[in-house]
């Protein structure tokens, strides 16, 4: 009752947030109904869904912790001489290795690249840490070698790996020369 | 998944000895920036619901083409407009390889899927900026063509 009424409310105001709560309350009206009236593609829907519902309500409330935990411990100087405008290539190498541990790819990359950013880290730095948590995360990798052989695994990660860096660098020029400032996600809301 | 739970206990408990105080606060920060950003995710996986349900059919039916370039580009525009949990997207991959898929194609379309995030848009676009998830998507979408040209190298598919 109460949340039908904040819906309504948020209509009337327009806010980013209510649009996005009232969207997903018709998806899950509408799967709940396709359920039951045994509605094929709304069922299809539904279990697509909850695929990836399910990882994200796992993983996400942890990563956050981490996150939070990082904010408050992780020291500026010490992601600036890392990830920073001073780091050298090693820094890369880092990106690469904490992208291949980071649990749930890219939807747990984007906030933690975001949190390294403004601690310190360069972009290059934190576009070859997104870019390579979708490619070298290990579960997965260790799966595609078994699917498709450890050739297709061992010529996609080596091909990319350098194409990564090189593409991070090209996009922190392109970024810098539009002076370009990556908005700060407030705490507060 | 269970060592991401025993990691993070473990460090919330170190932290906690070392010092109380500021480990609420780190906790209270991951669950305010939680908060804030659920509704896009959730947005989020409206959207890979219903675009996967729109897209698995032509996955199938589009990349068996004759032309390796061609079926490779429809490949990689699919993977791009497209998202699928690895446990999905590798059984998938095998299939059309074994039905005599090229490689190229296959890379096309598993590289895309997971380096290029149409679909992540509304996720990305609140951590690294419109315009930083613009470049980065259109990088990524021209290092995943080499990558998959690279592969039809490897396994004898394209002549240069």
């Amino acid at each position: 009752m109460n949340q039908a009424k904040d819906a309504k409310k948020s209509i009337v105001k327009l806010t980013a947030h209510g649009r996005n709560y009232l969207y997903f309350g018709l998806f899950v009206a509408f799967i709940a109904v396709s359920f039951l009236l045994k509605f094929e593609p709304g069922v299809e829907m539904g279990n697509n869904f909850y695929l990836f519902a399910k990882d994200m309500v796992l993983i996400l409330p942890p990563a956050f912790v981490l996150i939070g935990l990082f904010d408050v411990w992780a020291k500026r100087e010490t992601i600036e001489k890392h990830f920073g405008e001073t780091a050298d290539a090693r820094g890369y190498v880092w990106s690469i290795l904490l992208a291949a541990t980071t649990v749930g790819g890219t939807f747990v990359a984007f906030p933690v690249a975001n949190a390294l950013y403004h601690k310190g880290a360069r972009y290059s730095m934190i576009m070859t840490y997104v870019t390579s948590a979708s490619l070298v995360m290990i579960p997965m990798s260790i799966m595609e070698a078994a699917i498709l052989g450890p050739r297709f695994t061992a010529v996609r990660i080596l091909v990319s790996l350098p194409l990564v860096v090189m593409g991070s660098l090209l996009i922190e020029k392109v970024l810098l020369r539009l002076q370009y400032r990556i908005p700060e996600v407030q705490n507060d809301g | 998944m269970i060592a991401l739970y025993i990691v993070t206990a473990v460090l919330v408990a170190v932290s906690f000895v070392v010092d109380r105080h500021k480990t609420l606060e780190g906790i209270k920060i991951g669950v305010k920036k939680f908060r804030k950003i659920l509704p896009n995710y959730l947005k989020l996986l409206i959207l890979i619901a219903v675009v996967l349900f729109f897209t698995e059919g032509l996955i199938v039916k589009y990349l068996g083409q004759e032309n390796g370039l061609i079926g490779m580009l429809a490949g990689m525009l699919l993977g791009s407009a497209t998202m699928m949990p690895g446990f999905i997207a590798y059984p998938l991959a095998g299939v059309l390889v074994e039905r005599g898929v090229l490689y190229m194609v296959v890379a096309g379309f598993v590289t895309t899927l997971m380096m290029v995030g149409v679909l992540t848009y509304p996720v990305e676009k609140e951590y690294l900026g419109v315009k930083g998830t613009i470049i980065r998507n259109s990088v990524s979408f021209v290092i995943a063509a080499m990558i998959a040209l690279s592969m039809g190298l490897v396994y004898g598919e394209v002549f240069v």
